[in-house]
């Protein structure tokens, strides 16, 4: 019986075959795989190196060659040097002019910093595109056109187009008696003060016009009726949007929200720009920096800096891949 | 007092229409302000910005003379918008053709597909700087990965991202032919070496796009072509391809578009060195570098005006060309 259901669920699936497999195709893809995955381990062997191991590279024979990638025990006579961790988060320390004064060091904060920037702007975007989706898709105003149009053209305006007066944004306001010798249309430029904060690293990426559309073809394909049934149960909007849409929508909300995550996490131009002072800046720039320092000259601390980036965002894909690539697979987004 | 009892579920109607007016601004006001102020304004101050001499400071409004020095034959727009154009021009087709072939080999019953999908997916999730930094270390000429290699199969290791050098000039050298015409010496091998690098990041992302497209071609067609006969390549020309180039073209200009803004791994590996320049690279430095506000804007303007251009020729070819 069973075999037979078998059968038929074979015969009725879609045949997506051009041909058979063939062995070479897995060899092939083993091969890419591997070249896919070489730069990941290469950076997490390397970075657990001493600098001696590290600068050793040498393919001629096989031993060599396993020494290359695995110097340590049994084929060396040392372990695994986790200390170049803490040596790596002890130089970013000394680089800079920022003393540990607060008791813990400069990356940690640095770490932390990006993990707020993160959390702020996901929680932020997914929370404004929400409430603007469900405007647009099931409340009656005037203006609702005009306004869904005006969404859909920030949608169309290249982010660095912005970069530039947006940071002029960031800059101190103007003193009273500065404004007075600046030109008039200048002086209009409305001006923060945000340089060096928080504030310039989350506020501005608090809305995304892409999450709103996103949501709001979400929103649409949920039947009206329920809307009623819900008003029946004395439902308000509010309760309605809560309660109802948001699960809905969920597939939507964790697709963005990941991508809005890793992009915060990977952020470096604009950072770069409105942060001074290095507890400020994010991991991304932080890297920058200590490459630019210790890290050019002591490849395995660069290595060590490098997987204290990238592992927390690669442990989080592997957590949510299926979302991820389905996601990305379905609605092709960027 | 009649009269005002007829009217009340009127009134309680247009009421509710306000309350739910009102209801509705307020939802929106979060969303709509950030939008304005972050993304319309600053579009604005932008253009008003490059029509002056803003360095740290407004100095005095210069009218076009941005846009003129910009274009002028010996502006540094025009190195940076040709390293622009080769990137793009190589990134684009080879990303494209590999995350074809990959989606096609995919796309087949194969043992381990779904984790192959995974791990060709994870360079583009990862920080393009942390990966970057990596990529750099791996083609270091002394210590690096890429020359370690080279070495063990008797090749001649390279400088990589520290070598000006076109690679068909290098190629040719390697070959003793003398005389090599410089307008052939091709990219530079550090353009290259970028080039490998946006291509792993980036082939993973495509592939995951193709095979989204070809799970939307349905499979009767192969179906009814196999009981004709049609053979593999067959299949492919007329099946396939055509009915998988909405997506190709989708693809082709996101990838192209992305191409054109490429920033974060050619500033980590290079910083604009060794003929890796790009239009994109120059606008930030002339910012960052040089604090030029009112100059960056122009650049980026000009910039943007470029990929306009590009895309809605692109976007008119492949209306002709797209089989929909």
């Amino acid at each position: 019986m069973q075999l037979a259901t078998k059968r038929v669920t074979k015969v009725a699936a879609p045949d997506n075959q051009l041909n058979r497999p063939s062995p070479a195709l897995y060899v092939v893809l083993i091969f890419v795989g591997i070249s896919a995955l070489l730069p990941f381990v290469w950076m997490l062997l390397a970075s657990v190196k001493s600098f001696g191991d590290y600068i050793f590279v040498d393919f001629s024979t096989a031993k060599n060659t396993l020494r290359s990638f695995w110097p340590w025990v049994p084929i060396g006579t040392d372990g695994p040097a986790f200390g170049n961790f803490a040596e790596a988060i002890r130089r970013i320390d000394l680089s800079s002019t920022f003393r540990a004064t607060e008791g813990y060091p400069l990356f940690l904060r640095q770490w932390m910093n990006t993990l707020v920037v993160a959390v702020i702007t996901v929680a932020g975007v997914l929370f404004t595109s929400a409430f603007a989706a469900y405007a647009f898709s099931m409340l009656e105003f005037p203006g609702k056109r005009v306004l869904f149009i005006l969404v859909l053209t920030t949608l169309m305006i290249p982010e660095e187009l912005l970069l530039v007066p947006r940071v002029i944004m960031m800059y101190e306001p103007l003193r009273p008696e500065q404004a007075a010798g600046v030109d008039a249309i200048i002086a209009l430029i409305p001006r923060f003060g945000w340089q060096n904060t928080l504030a310039a690293l989350t506020i501005p990426f608090l809305a995304s016009a892409f999450t709103i559309f996103l949501l709001r073809q979400y929103f649409l394909q949920v039947p009206k009726d329920l809307f009623e049934a819900a008003l029946l149960d004395g439902a308000g909007h509010l309760r309605y949007l809560a309660q109802i849409m948001v699960p809905l929508a969920k597939p939507a909300m964790v697709t963005t929200g990941l991508l809005q995550f890793i992009y915060a996490w990977n952020e470096f131009k604009w950072t770069q720009l409105v942060t001074r002072d290095l507890p400020q800046r994010t991991l991304s720039v932080s890297l920058q920096n200590f490459l630019q320092t210790d890290g050019g000259a002591e490849g395995q601390l660069a290595m060590a800096v490098a997987a204290m980036v990238v592992v927390p965002i690669i442990i989080l894909y592997l957590f949510t891949q299926q979302y991820l690539v389905e996601g990305v697979s379905k609605s092709g987004i960027k | 007092m009649s009269s005002l009892a007829r009217l009340a579920p009127r009134r309680q109607g247009a009421k509710r229409k306000r309350n739910e007016a009102i209801l509705a601004y307020a939802f929106l006001a979060p969303a709509l302000v950030a939008l304005l102020v972050f993304t319309i304004l600053p579009l604005i101050i932008g253009f008003v910005i490059s029509l002056s001499n803003f360095r740290v400071v407004f100095r005095d409004w210069v009218g076009l003379d941005n846009y003129v020095r910009a274009l002028a034959p010996d502006s540094e727009l025009w190195p940076a918008l040709g390293a622009t154009l080769t990137y793009s021009l190589i990134s684009v087709p080879v990303q494209l053709f590999l995350a074809l072939l990959l989606a096609l080999v995919l796309y087949q019953k194969l043992r381990g597909r779904a984790i192959f999908r995974v791990i060709m997916f994870l360079p583009y999730i990862t920080s393009t700087v942390a990966s970057a930094a990596v990529w750099a270390r791996l083609y270091s000429p002394d210590t690096g990965l890429i020359n370690a290699i080279i070495r063990s199969v008797g090749g001649t290791p390279q400088k990589w991202l520290l070598e000006d050098g076109g690679v068909f000039q290098i190629v040719a050298s390697a070959l003793h032919i003398t005389n090599w015409p410089t307008w052939l010496n091709g990219p530079s091998l550090a353009m290259v070496a970028v080039l490998i690098y946006t291509t792993w990041v980036f082939v993973g992302y495509d592939m995951t796009i193709f095979l989204g497209g070809l799970g939307n071609i349905p499979s009767e067609m192969y179906e009814a072509a196999k009981i004709d006969g049609a053979g593999i390549w067959q299949l492919f020309r007329s099946i396939t391809l055509p009915l998988l180039s909405p997506t190709t073209f989708f693809l082709s200009l996101v990838t192209f578009i992305g191409s054109f803004k490429a920033f974060n791994h050619i500033w980590v590996m290079t910083e604009g060195r060794n003929g890796t320049n790009t239009a994109a690279i120059e606008t930030y430095r002339q910012m960052y570098q040089f604090q030029r506000a009112g100059y960056a804007s122009a650049l980026a303007f000009l910039l943007f005006t470029a990929i306009l251009v590009i895309t809605v020729l692109q976007q008119w070819y492949g209306n002709k060309r797209v089989n929909y």
